[in-house]
């Protein structure tokens, strides 16, 4: 009983130091100002289109890295495609780039003097610094996550219950359908909350590809920075605020609607 | 058939995707048609656009013209641009920022050849203290004292920092040190900097957030600090180098941008900056702020300490320069 | 309609078809197309400018900098992933769901706000009176901060189906705790536990948005690769950052590859 209270204090001192008293900060500054000027600072226009930016970004990236997460974390456990080492470690990949890196290397394919952008702006698509760039910076660093939770879900359910609904003459779909999907459920949801904050939180990567125009390609990371130096710091603590409750709202949903068995 | 579900269920979602971007694209490029400009500028001159902009718009030339506004630090910006970011009007801290984009086809090479070169607005370098100056920084010589730390960007990946180099080398030699006694002393300065920001406004920050005795810093920058409330004293060193801060019309901008920009050069523009903290680089307004800008400090220029083509290629060069030695020789001698 | 399936590994959720060449079309055009980009750009300056590059010795600090911080951020979490894993898992409390859901936020909050904040608590106004910024502390704080939940979620879920008979059977035999968690549990945790620490340290290695804030980011000291790199493209020496970055890209590569092929060979072993 005594090293079950040890270790429980232990792990919640851990993650007290390292997470709350960081965002507990946050709100200490955001509110030291009163309420009048965080409201304020939200409504601003340009904070509003911020908002809006970033939440159409992540309606683009969740459902695409969704869909490709499911598929890839199938073919890693349930077939023996030659090269899945190679393949598995492509979709790790983008936690392990520095976001430097990523906004780099997007330029150097899309930017005007890359491989395609002449192309795409000759079209009237300009990718990088616009909307297109910033999609696809944090489709890059949002593309693990699903496919990190659904695989060990899939690797310990096993494919007895599968085989045997094949055996029964099942399709492939149904059975993923009725068999499959159910089981991985919470996988798949995890991984699409974790999308979803890492797509709204990402700064590195979109900063890079960005053309930061206010109002236009500015989303709310690259306006906590902004406001920030700036010296609107009233601003910056709320557009973080901002930021932590959707991630935190997004967190807390999920657990209301799905009790996780373990949580 | 149940493939082909799956297979048009993850096609529609790859279709989804692709519309909602190009969507996203399209809105942000086209924006209003004739009479936009897109201005791509600095960090600090955000400020005074927000009252150059408005007061713009009242005039003939700028009825009806809506802008569209990016800033961020020099380099980056400068590189944006020559990327392919939309740009008409571009606003930077140092020249060679510029250049990259004449070398670029972006901008006309003819570019600097108004009245004043090209250069919309002037600041010097200044030494940012402490609330009643604690450690008694008055000198260039002060700065490398025993115990005092000094903030300055990193200057592979700052604007600013370059200033800041340029002006301690160009004092050193002003009090009739030899180049190689100057570099010497860039080399002590540099042990004396804790913490090299990515970019000069990150260096402000972490100068406000309690670290370091001194901050090289722009005077503008300085005064913003200032006026939004941050405790600092600005110190004029006895020299000091005077930034001049580059405005250029790209390639392919509508009539309506050059408009601007010659409008930057009116008296009523040039107050306006002086207002928000540059100093005019028409001598008429910048007598009527004499009082503001002291002229305390002996000034010079890049090009007296020779040019700013020079001076990238001997001390910024990230291969073989002064300051990559210098920044090497930190890990030898301080540990 | 009727789609006559294989006898043999049947398997039924495995995608066949167009779906893994969907699949692989995708994560190419996302990732592989840029790395390929990059490269492509190493190798436009030649084999030497690669390894004078990579061998500067500012680059080379910057490296080993980073690769000591990313393995001692690794084994902290090793440590207290597992502890907060099993306490999430095995332990009841009020409010479990409450931290459970907090685990990720590290994920949520913007590399920026964390830094912000870890500057705010730990910075020269620390309400803590606790002042490491512009260290190489500060440095794992942040890398600590920005990779807590890979360890505890590789390891939650495994834990989580853990069979409790062998456990129960074990202390009904007379093994104790400790030994009880070493013999049995240790062993199954352990591929997960690897998994987190190898994620840990890919994603260590390359954090760029809260390191820059508050390590300092002086050269030989508190620089850490990436920052390096930031500098290097903004100084335009392409070749310079194109090189390091490869050479961290060969890293990330390397141990998430051998990652996954320790993960299919303890599957094996499993069944």
């Amino acid at each position: 009983m005594i090293a079950r209270l040890t270790l429980r204090f232990v792990a919640l001192g851990y993650l007290g130091a390292l997470l709350l008293v960081p965002v507990g900060i946050i709100v200490w500054h955001t509110f030291s100002g009163g309420l009048g000027p965080v409201w304020d600072a939200i409504t601003a226009p340009e904070a509003v289109n911020a908002l809006k930016l970033t939440l159409e970004i992540a309606l683009v990236a969740v459902p695409l890295n969704t869909a490709f997460g499911i598929l890839a974390a199938l073919i890693l456990v349930r077939t023996n495609m030659p090269g899945k080492a190679l393949l598995s470690a492509l979709v790790d990949l983008p936690f392990a780039v520095s976001p430097v890196v990523i906004g780099f290397t997007l330029i150097l394919v899309y930017g005007q003097n890359g491989w395609f952008g002449a192309w795409f702006v000759d079209h009237g698509y300009p990718v990088i610094f616009s909307t297109p760039g910033m999609v696809l910076a944090t489709i890059f660093v949002s593309l693990p996550f699903v496919a990190r939770e659904v695989v060990p879900v899939l690797r310990e359910i096993g494919t007895e219950q599968e085989q045997a609904a094949a055996t029964l003459g099942a399709t492939p779909l149904q059975t993923f359908r009725r068999i499959t999907l159910p089981a991985i459920r919470w996988g798949v949801v995890y991984g699409v909350v974790l999308t979803t904050a890492r797509a709204i939180g990402e700064y590195g990567a979109v900063a890079v590809v960005s053309g930061k125009v206010i109002g236009q390609t500015q989303t709310l990371t690259l306006r906590v920075q902004q406001s920030y130096e700036n010296f609107d710091h009233a601003g910056a603590y709320a557009a973080a605020l901002e930021l932590a409750v959707i991630a935190l709202a997004t967190l807390f949903l999920m657990n209301l609607l799905h009790p996780r068995k373990d949580g | 058939m149940n493939r082909l579900q799956a297979t048009g269920i993850a096609a529609a979602l790859v279709l989804v995707g692709v519309t909602a971007t190009a969507c996203g694209g399209s809105g942000t490029a086209n924006g209003a048609p004739t009479k936009t400009i897109n201005l791509v500028a600095y960090s600090t001159p955000e400020a005074s656009y927000k009252e150059l902009i408005p007061a713009f718009a009242k005039t003939s030339a700028g009825d009806g013209v809506e802008f569209t506004q990016s800033y961020g630090a020099s380099g980056d910006q400068s590189k944006a641009v020559e990327a392919g970011q939309a740009a008409d009007v571009v606003h930077f801290a140092l020249e060679p920022d510029v250049k990259r984009l004449v070398d670029a086809g972006k901008v006309a090479g003819s570019w600097d050849e108004g009245p004043q070169q090209g250069i919309v607005a002037d600041t010097e370098v200044v030494f940012a203290v402490r609330k009643g100056n604690p450690k008694g920084i008055r000198t260039w010589d002060d700065l490398v004292k025993p115990g005092v730390e000094v903030i300055t960007p990193n200057p592979f990946s700052s604007g600013g920092a370059r200033w800041n180099i340029m002006a301690a080398y160009g004092a050193e030699i002003d009090e009739g040190r030899t180049p190689d006694q100057a570099r010497a002393y860039l080399s002590d300065l540099f042990h004396h900097v804790p913490v090299q920001d990515d970019k000069a406004s990150a260096s402000l920050t972490t100068f406000t957030g309690g670290k370091g005795d001194v901050l090289l810093a722009y005077e503008q920058d300085a005064l913003a600090a200032q006026a939004a409330g941050e405790d600092l004293e600005i110190v004029y060193p006895p020299q000091t180098i005077l930034i001049q801060t580059p405005i250029a019309v790209t390639k392919g901008a509508p009539p309506v941008a050059k408009k601007f920009v010659d409008w930057l050069f009116t008296p009523q523009a040039q107050t306006i900056l002086a207002e928000t903290g540059y100093r005019s680089v028409l001598p008429s307004v910048e007598a009527k702020y004499a009082a503001k800008y002291p002229d305390t400090s002996q000034t010079f220029t890049i090009e007296d300490v020779g040019g700013w083509d020079e001076v990238m290629a001997s001390f910024f060069d990230p291969e073989h320069s002064v300051m990559q030695q210098i920044e090497s020789s930190l890990g030898v001698s301080t540990s | 309609m009727a789609i006559a399936l294989p006898r043999t590994r049947v398997t039924g959720a495995a995608p066949r078809g167009v779906a893994p060449g969907l699949a692989v079309t995708y994560l190419s055009l996302i990732v592989l197309l840029p790395m390929a980009a990059l490269a492509w750009q190493t190798q436009k300056g030649g084999w030497s400018t690669f390894v004078d590059a990579v061998t500067a010795p500012d680059a080379a600090a910057a490296l080993k900098l980073t690769l000591a911080a990313a393995l001692i951020v690794a084994a902290i979490n090793a440590i207290f992933g597992t502890l907060i894993a099993w306490v999430l898992v095995r332990d009841e409390f009020h409010g479990k769901a409450v931290v459970n859901s907090l685990i990720d936020l590290p994920f949520a909050l913007p590399t920026i706000v964390a830094g912000l904040t870890l500057l705010t608590l730990y910075g020269p106004d620390s309400p803590i009176g606790l002042n490491v910024t512009y260290t190489r502390t500060a440095v794992v704080l942040a890398l600590l901060f920005e990779t807590l939940p890979f360890v505890i979620r590789s390891v939650q879920p495994v834990l989580h189906e853990l069979d409790r008979d062998m456990e129960d059977a074990a202390a009904s035999l007379g093994a104790r705790g400790p030994v009880i968690f070493r013999r049995i549990i240790l062993p199954n945790l352990l591929p997960a536990v690897v998994s987190g620490m190898a994620l840990a340290f890919a994603r260590a290695i390359g954090e760029f948005g809260s390191v820059v804030m508050i390590s300092g980011n002086v050269p030989f000291s508190t620089e850490v690769a990436s920052v390096h790199i930031f500098s290097q493209v903004s100084s335009d020496y392409e070749a310079g950052a194109a090189a390091l970055s490869v050479v961290l890209l060969a890293i990330s590569l390397t141990v998430l590859i051998s990652l996954s092929l320790i993960q299919r060979w303890s599957s094996k072993h499993d069944r």
